[in-house]
């Protein structure tokens, strides 16, 4: 019968190492089956994170051979046969327990978003909005916060010092949905540039390439918000038009400042 | 006996799905010191699963909905069973709950002048589900997390509740849980608790719930004394995955058939004709021409039955397969690719398309998917006051699947998403009050947590017990078997004798390592209340000699107009034993049920 | 404007111990090649085009051999030293004593420096930061953009607009070349042939900027109030998502345009009239 070996990272904060784990072979199983019949087997102390199983809820993110992957969509059949499959947490965040990190950083970057702002509703007590004004944004409210983006960041991934200065590819687009939607009256941009770091950014698109949600981060999110903040920063042509037809007054940079800090 | 640290609050959330969240967001936003529990990430619960939509009579579509419809629609696919008072709240209350969501940042598909679009879905009379492609809850989870985040809500991941905690005075007052990460002990102080843990699904083998969905509100609050009714109203969703094995039970969206998609056995019949029950004749088309018309034109046509109540499909299902009409892996085919295109089907089910390419390699757009029933949704539940949500006992609050009444005997999809919006608030708003007229300090006995520990304690003491993977899985096989989609006396009758040694079992199993984040140990204190829901679902169905919506019984057929008139009532006798009594359902008042008799127009 | 002081940090707590071994990558996948080809492919063609645009000869093609060809890096040929027939008319610096294509390459020199998708091929190609996905980058310190001179990347639409002038200019070019002084007078040559398809592929790549995605109607917020601008927008945003082809195509093939008309120039080929 066919076999597979799981090459699972284990360990702590006091240390760990790899531990082979030979299984045999289900057809159609993918990586988080064979770490299911692990836990039911040999180790049930295991420790991972799954909820859906199905590819929506984004809890189960490992480095699978070395590549930030949803345990739950990467097919066995999809690795090479021949050598171990290597399972490793997400590198970019403190481990608490085998796969299990620690993620609160996330979790602390999403408090000092300032929230959605809309204009007053319409007549009807409702807002109007066309699909068009609204397909960016639902491209980047697909984001499963799986949190890979942020794993993949090697911003933040070989320079544990940035945390405090980078938001990370998740809160870009969480920023670039905002700052386009069609109904938000806040201008966030200076709080961008400032405070949550979008200058380290470097394009070199990982986060995109690991999105399981196959979210253009990159083009659609970042480098837009990038020309957003040069508008705001980097370009006196574009202030000047904007401060002679007094278009779209940018809101105190302050208030956004004190609502982020109230968090 | 380990220590425990100790928080103090006015109202604590268990459960951060969309009940949870939109109850803790009702609170917080009174002022009161809220904290919300869950047992995973924040935006990892089980609604994010969800993914046709949201039922809001908001007329966007179709002019001529209106709440009245909406109500008649939910209590006729709830078989009548249902708390009327929470149907009309329900449907009078969600479009002000979906237009407020839009408020806090949620993006759903418009329509060409701009409004939020509705689509079609079994049971419905007109297209009214509100609904972003087939990712709706995720939509919906995660507006309500930013709403609460920039509340600043306290939030405790991955912190499963053990107990509810009572007062000496009988109230509940608080509860106790461990953190998953540490395995240390937490225990809060209370003047009010909701429960919003959602499904039970867990404790069958084939389920589109996710692993929290273990029951433990269900449980703790039968344990705290409080009633829970018609624990046997079960909903099969007709269509889960049921190949590859290891992907079978996941959902496939009901969007599928409400977009065009038809269901067909192996010989290529569209064999949901040939099921349509006497109480939906009227309004379900009775050929193919008709049914095709009725997608562009609801007016002059009557519905194709694929979108019949989910009761009825799934049965269907099931006897096609039972008869050798299924596919290859026992499921029946749901058949898009040939009704559809291609670009059509990848926008608007594009997780659908994305989940059959990835898991099984089916392109939909080209095959029909192979589909049969899986474990899905608990009509039954704790009981509660349609108004407030509170259970029957002081200071305890539930809403959203956890909850029951709104449902009857069977849920029509898209019902559940409102159904969490519009309880979740008013438990919220029922639970803030509570709290402020509560006077003193809540103070649980300090014996309950002692006990409750020492019980989670119990498996690191033994060597040699079960596994209890082992136990689980064991569960898993008993509830799908003898407790499934068809039930019978003497199946269930061996259910319950099953479940005794299940118990037995679950009271030995040992687990090894640690209790830092100790997955192991974490399924052995789930067991507790998987085993107690199970219990309860296989006595109801025991007790309901009859078939109707989510429970279907082979040596009782029909319906019982008796029985259509009770809930039947659970809870924790004397000496620990359940009990199981008939309690007569409110009578609806006369405006209502004329509602329920007018033949649609 | 921004200063270091004004960063209010995210209050995490840093030094949290991490998980997997301490190596550079679990990759096991052959991850080098696609830095290791960038690296190779960028350092040919800047090569040569150091090479080209330090030679200072043999850029232009004129009536003596019957064409009107110039070196898409000489264009505009506006110095003293221009060889007769490639100069400029109504702009010439007669200080200027090196190489015209200094002047004339600059500005889409620079353009395709703080170009987005380039920047993602030098950032991993030759700074490693990070060679590729999930390997470690290796630096000490990173401060990615935030500083001189990565800092300046920021002015990429300023090179945009510069680029536009230097399309037109090239256009221009590409239409002479259509000019056969001597052979017919008006007709399409092999070289002809290489200018236009370089104007074409420089449009596309200007067209398909990000920059120029935002001009045209990123910056829009609500698209149903500017259908003109959403229009645009429509338009450039899958010439977007082909930037990187693009990019590649549109340096390889000016490098050619080069080469080719260094080629007929010198002698070495004639350039054979088609029509």
């Amino acid at each position: 019968m066919a076999e597979v070996t799981m090459r699972v990272w284990r360990g702590d904060p006091g240390g760990g190492a790899f531990t082979d784990y030979t299984m045999p072979a289900v057809e159609g199983e993918v990586v988080l089956d064979v770490i299911h019949r692990i836990q039911a087997g040999p180790a049930p102390d295991l420790a991972c994170r799954w909820n859906c199983k199905a590819g929506r809820c984004g809890s189960c993110s490992a480095e699978i051979n070395g590549i930030p992957r949803l345990m739950c969509m990467t097919r066995m059949d999809s690795l090479p046969p021949e050598e171990p499959v290597l399972v490793a947490p997400m590198r970019t965040f403190p481990v608490i327990r085998d796969l299990v990190t620690d993620v609160s950083f996330n979790f602390e970057v999403a408090k000092r978003i300032p929230a959605f702002t809309p204009e007053p509703a319409g007549p009807d007590g409702t807002h109007r909005m066309m699909q068009v004004d609204i397909e960016r944004g639902q491209e980047f409210r697909k984001c499963i916060e799986c949190f890979m983006c942020q794993d993949v960041c090697h911003v933040i991934r070989d320079h544990e010092e940035n945390k405090r200065a980078f938001a990370g590819p998740r809160f870009f687009i969480r920023l670039m949905e905002l700052e386009a939607h069609p109904l938000d009256t806040l201008d966030r941009r200076q709080l961008i540039h400032r405070d949550m770091g979008i200058g380290y950014c470097n394009i070199t698109k990982c986060c995109t390439e690991v999105c399981p949600e196959l979210i253009h981060i990159t083009d659609n999110g970042i480098i837009p918000l990038k020309e957003r903040v040069v508008d705001s920063s980097y370009d006196p042509v574009a202030r000047l038009g904007r401060r002679i037809l007094r278009r779209r007054a940018p809101a105190p940079a302050d208030d956004v400042a004190v609502k982020s800090a109230g968090n | 006996m380990p220590d425990y640290q100790t928080h103090d609050f006015d109202v604590v959330v268990i459960g951060a799905g969309g009940a949870g969240l939109r109850a803790a967001v009702e609170a917080k936003e009174r002022g009161l010191r809220t904290a919300l529990v869950c047992k995973s990430l924040l935006g990892k619960a089980h609604t994010v699963m969800a993914e046709g939509g949201a039922a809001a009579a908001m007329g966007n579509v179709w002019p001529e909905d209106n709440w009245q419809v909406h109500f008649r629609d939910t209590m006729r696919g709830g078989k009548l069973l249902n708390n009327w008072r929470m149907a009309q709240v329900h449907a009078q209350e969600a479009p002000d709950r979906i237009y407020e969501l839009e408020r806090w940042g949620a993006l759903f598909d418009r329509t060409d002048d701009g409004r939020i679009l509705q689509r079609d879905f079994g049971g419905h009379r007109y297209a009214r589900l509100a609904h972003v492609g087939d990712r709706t809850g995720l939509e919906l989870i995660r507006t309500l997390q930013q709403r609460a985040v920039s509340l600043d809500v306290e939030v405790f991941m991955e912190c499963k509740v053990l107990r509810l905690l009572k007062d000496a005075e009988g109230r509940v007052s608080g509860a106790l849980g461990y953190w998953r990460a540490t395995g240390d002990y937490v225990t809060f102080n209370a003047k009010a608790v909701i429960l919003a843990t959602g499904s039970v699904g867990k404790a069958w083998l084939y389920t589109s719930n996710s692993w929290e969905s273990t029951g433990d509100g269900h449980a703790m609050a039968l344990w705290a004394g409080a009633d829970l009714i018609d624990m046997e109203f079960i909903q099969f969703h007709p269509t889960g995955m049921v190949w590859p094995l290891s992907v079978r039970g996941v959902l496939v969206t009901e969007g599928v058939r409400g977009d065009g998609g038809v269901l067909r056995n192996s010989e290529g019949r569209r064999f949901m004709f040939d099921y349509i029950p006497a109480m939906f004749a009227a309004e379900t088309a009775d050929t193919e021409e008709e049914a095709d018309r009725w997608y562009d034109d609801h007016i002059d046509n009557r519905r194709p039955p694929e979108l019949l109540p989910r009761d009825e499909v799934a049965r269907s299902i099931n006897t096609e397969v039972k008869a050798g009409r299924g596919g290859p892996h026992g499921g029946v085919y749901l058949d898009i690719a040939s009704r559809r295109t291609a670009d059509y089907i990848r926008r608007r089910l594009p997780s659908m398309y994305h989940q059959f390419m990835e898991l099984a390699g089916v392109d939909i757009t080209v095959e029909p998917m192979e589909v049969g029933p899986t474990c899905h949704y608990i009509m039954g539940g704790v009981r509660v006051d349609a108004d407030t949500e509170a259970t029957t006992v002081p200071g305890l609050f539930a809403a959203g699947e956890v909850a029951a009444g709104l449902h009857g005997a069977n849920r029509l999809g898209g019902n559940s998403l409102s159904d969490l919006l519009v309880f979740g608030r008013r438990a919220g708003m029922a639970a803030s009050d509570f709290a402020e007229g509560r006077t003193g300090t809540p103070s649980p006995l300090v014996s309950e947590v002692e006990r409750a520990i020492a019980e989670a304690e119990a498996p690191f003491d033994r060597q040699d017990g079960d596994n209890p993977y082992q136990v689980h899985q064991d569960l898993q096989r008993t509830m799908q078997e003898l407790v499934g989609i068809i039930r019978t006396e003497s199946e269930l009758v061996q259910a319950l004798d099953e479940l005794d040694k299940l118990d037995e079992r679950a009271r030995r199993v040992s687990v090894p390592g640690g209790r830092a984040y100790n997955p192991g140990w974490n399924l052995a204190t789930d067991l507790p209340a998987m085993l107690t829901v199970s219990r309860l679902a296989a006595k109801g169905a025991l007790e309901r000699r009859e078939s109707r919506g989510g429970q279907t019984r082979d040596d009782y057929p029909k319906a019982d107009a008796e029985l259509g008139k009770v809930n039947f009532v659970q809870r924790l006798g004397a000496g620990g034993a359940f009990t199981i009594t008939p309690a007569p359902i409110a009578a609806m008042p006369a405006e209502l049920q004329k509602l329920l008799e007018e033949e649609p127009s | 404007m921004s200063t270091l002081e004004d960063v209010k940090p995210v209050p995490v707590s840093l030094g949290g111990v991490r998980g997997g071994p301490d190596v550079r990558t679990l990759r096991r996948d052959p991850w080098w090649h696609f830095p290791a080809a960038t690296v190779a492919f960028l350092t040919v063609i800047v090569t040569y085009l150091m090479w080209a645009i330090f030679q200072n000869a043999y850029y232009f093609v004129g009536a003596s051999q019957h064409r009107d060809l110039i070196s898409p890096f000489y264009s505009p040929c506006i110095v003293g030293s221009c060889v007769p027939g490639a100069h400029g008319t109504f702009l010439v610096i007669h200080w200027w004593m090196w190489s015209p294509a200094i002047l004339a390459a600059a500005v889409p020199a620079g353009f395709r420096l703080t170009c987005y998708y380039y920047r993602k091929a030098y950032y991993r190609g030759f700074w490693q930061a990070p060679p590729a996905c999930g390997v470690a980058d290796g630096h000490t310190l990173y401060t990615g953009e935030t500083r001189f001179p990565l800092v300046l990347q920021n002015f990429h639409r300023y090179f945009w607009f510069g680029a536009l002038i230097f399309n037109v200019i090239l256009t221009i070019d590409a239409i002479m070349a259509f000019r056969l002084p001597g052979d017919g007078g008006i007709g399409v040559s092999v070289g002809t042939l290489v200018l236009v398809v370089n104007a074409a592929l420089l449009w596309l790549y200007s067209g398909s900027c990000h920059f120029c995605r935002h001009f045209c109607g990123g910056s829009v917020d609500r698209f149903s109030k500017h259908p003109i601008r959403y229009r645009l927008w429509k338009i450039v945003s899958p010439l977007n998502q082909r930037h990187m082809e693009i990019a590649w195509a549109s340096l390889f093939w000016v490098a050619f345009a080069d080469l080719y008309v260094r080629l007929v120039a010198s002698g070495v080929i004639s350039d054979p009239k088609l029509f």
